[in-house]
């Protein structure tokens, strides 16, 4: 049988079995909530032992980093994104395990060539969005207040 | 030797002397487990790298094929393989030891069919005596080279293929064995336009659908004449695309038409569509498919390698993935 592309791809896109939404969205909603959840009760704890509002978001932040990555380095974090889905990633533990899982990885081709190289080559682009989007905003607030 | 359309046709038999599989922990639970060779219990064979135990496992598997003939390296005339790897380096480095002429493949998960199409060539054209035909697949080393690495997060579709840690490798020679290769189809590049690198069995179900379609051409067969149609690795999704091609065209492919990405691993290992990766056929047919052969329970199988020849940067590029099947007829219990 002779089929054009557009042929061909509606037969194989009905082939294909799509992901079974019905069972990962909620496990990611729980997973995701639970680890919000986690954040929130951090950041209740810094706060009554004494931080300011914005320190502990910073420190409920560097903690669920500290998180993400201790379960990477233990070969946890995978485990439990294979069942969370985006639960697990979307949060800053993803993150926080998309620097992680690549520094371990490529290990084996050099401290420099291959840790170093290699950290950033998932979460590079959240970094250059984040830092872009930063000074964006910086340069906006400070115009704001110049012109203030 | 007669050629007719893409087929060869080896008058004089090429014969099959020895094989060997070797796989890693996940292939040694699965339903072929036991009948590998041998299985490494943490897929590191020992190595630091996943690279070198890729390579460890190549050189595994030909000093098994080799034991099992009683021959030593300098018998080999010559040997063709090929993995997965940038600039194939499992292959090659396994080469290191053995010091046997090397001619190195890719051909992605068809390497093993195109190891046998030319190792038979070489020894039916008078141009060696004995070939060896290599074809490795490492999980590990794949998934750092293709996708991402094995701690990430990141969740595949279910359409995926999981890349099998197993070696195969064949002896062929001119002397009469039980096993004999009798013909040999290669295949031409079609591309279907998938560009989803995680839904390769899509991208090569139609080279393979067009590879059988010359080969019973060629032949004047049909697909009942054989015991076991195998492709490797389509998996799910591809093996039932070249099924609806086949019974479009009026003549259903029956019970005898299986997948090799189908049959290393069991439905509760979690592979999601399948199998993949050169060493999955290879290592299908090595430890399942040759021995059937040899022992009579099988007599006349079609084993076509399939191959998506992208790379992660025609991939990032948009480009689709181009698909090859290459086909070479067995002939066992003679």
């Amino acid at each position: 049988m002779k089929l054009n592309r557009t042929e061909y791809r509606s037969l194989y896109q009905k082939a294909s079995p799509s992901s079974p939404s019905l069972r990962n969205v909620p496990a990611a909603f729980v997973t995701g909530g639970a680890i919000c959840a986690l954040g929130q009760a951090l950041k209740t704890l810094f706060l009554q032992a004494g931080l300011t509002e914005q320190s502990a978001a910073a420190a409920v932040s560097c903690a669920l980093i500290f998180l993400g990555v201790a379960l990477t380095a233990a070969r946890l974090f995978e485990k439990l994104a294979k069942w969370a889905g985006a639960g697990t990633l979307v949060p800053i533990t993803g993150f926080a395990n998309a620097i992680a899982a690549p520094a371990m990885e490529f290990k084996t081709e050099g401290f420099v060539l291959g840790t170093c190289v290699k950290m950033f080559s998932i979460a590079g682009p959240v970094l250059t969005f984040g830092i872009s989007a930063s000074v964006l905003y910086g340069l906006i607030l400070w115009l704001a207040g110049g012109a203030a | 030797m007669r050629r007719r359309g893409d087929t060869v046709f080896f008058d004089e038999p090429v014969w099959v002397e020895s094989c060997a599989a070797v796989g890693g922990k996940k292939e040694g639970e699965g339903p072929l487990g036991a009948r590998f060779d041998e299985i490494g219990p943490d897929n590191r064979f020992g190595q630091k790298t996943w690279e070198k135990a890729e390579k460890r496992m190549a050189e595994l598997a030909c000093t098994h094929a080799l034991s099992k003939a009683d021959v030593s390296p300098a018998a080999v005339t010559c040997a063709l393989g090929g993995d997965l790897l940038n600039q194939c380096i499992s292959s090659a480095f396994a080469m290191r030891g053995l010091g046997v002429p090397y001619l190195g493949l890719y051909g992605a998960c068809s390497t093993m069919a195109e190891g046998l199409l030319l190792g038979a060539a070489l020894i039916s054209g008078g141009f060696a005596d004995r070939t060896l035909c290599l074809a490795s697949s490492h999980f590990c080393s794949a998934e750092r080279q293709y996708r991402y690495p094995l701690e990430y997060g990141g969740q595949r579709p279910p359409s995926a293929q999981w890349t099998a840690t197993a070696c195969g490798a064949v002896l062929l020679r001119r002397e009469k064995t039980k096993i004999a290769v009798t013909a040999a189809t290669a295949g031409r590049i079609y591309d279907p336009g998938v560009t989803d690198s995680a839904n390769m069995g899509a991208a090569m179900a139609q080279s393979a659908y067009e590879t059988l379609r010359i080969y019973f051409r060629d032949s004047g067969t049909s697909p009942g004449d054989y015991d076991l149609i195998l492709t490797g690795d389509l998996a799910t999704v591809g093996h039932g695309l070249v099924r609806q091609l086949f019974a479009a065209d009026g003549r259903p492919l029956g019970e005898n038409y299986r997948d090799c990405g189908m049959l290393l691993y069991g439905p509760e290992q979690d592979v999601h569509a399948g199998a993949s990766g050169c060493g999955c056929s290879a290592a299908v047919l090595c430890a399942d498919v040759l021995p059937a052969l040899a022992a009579g329970r099988l007599k006349t199988v079609l084993f076509c390698g399939t191959g998506a020849l992208m790379s992660p940067t025609s991939a990032n590029q948009g480009e689709s993935i181009p698909g090859i099947c290459h086909l070479v007829r067995l002939e066992g219990g003679r």
